[in-house]
């Protein structure tokens, strides 16, 4: 069963050496990471596996930190320090802040 | 904490093995012929440390494989090797 991250021997196109600037969001995704990381809440490797179960299609149409946030949240539910209902209902009150502001 | 199993030089071979689940080792390598260049240290295993488990701790082994092995159309110079990390359950004698 191989996954969408074992491309060893595939074919994968030129490699493209660019720079880019980070988006608030993303440094907020990383710093997110390392501090579920030193309470405990979170492992490099239920990361990484989150990542690569992504749904069909995911690993390659999402960005970098958009495969972060996805796998945390994964991971997150996975342990029960968050449940889907409190996340849920904080998405909605942001989007409501956001309609109203 | 099990004693290494294999020792710098020995011949050994990568499993041929697809299981569902967290697999570090990849594809490219699995069932490929190597030898082993050092034991890196003992790690968690990756399989179980990615659902929450502990796990054992395993050997770590950089095992070495020449290219054209690895590749079979690889046009580069006979003597190109690739190192690999890989765990000892991954590894058998060859």
């Amino acid at each position: 069963m191989r996954r969408p991250h074992d491309l060893g021997g595939l074919p994968g196109g030129p490699v493209v050496p660019s720079e880019h600037d980070f988006a608030l969001w993303e440094k907020r995704v990383d710093a997110l990471l390392v501090l579920l990381g030193e309470k405990g809440l979170v492992r490099v490797d239920e990361l990484r596996r989150n990542i690569e179960g992504l749904g069909e299609g995911a690993y390659e149409r999402y960005g970098y930190y958009e495969r972060w946030i996805e796998a945390v949240t994964a991971t997150l539910l996975e342990r029960g320090v968050l449940t889907a209902d409190e996340i849920g209902r904080k998405l909605a009150e942001l989007a409501a802040g956001q309609a109203t502001a | 904490m099990s004693a290494a199993r294999f020792r710098p030089g020995d011949p050994v071979r990568v499993r041929r093995s697809d299981p569902p689940g967290h697999i570090r080792t990849p594809s490219y390598i699995r069932g490929k012929p190597g030898v082993i260049e050092r034991l890196c240290g003992r790690f968690g295993n990756p399989e179980e440390l990615a659902y929450n488990r502990t796990g054992s701790v395993l050997p770590l082994y950089r095992v070495r494989f020449a290219q054209r092995t690895v590749w079979p159309d690889y046009r580069g110079g006979d003597g190109d090797s690739i190192d690999v990390e890989i765990f000892e359950h991954w590894l058998e004698p060859a």
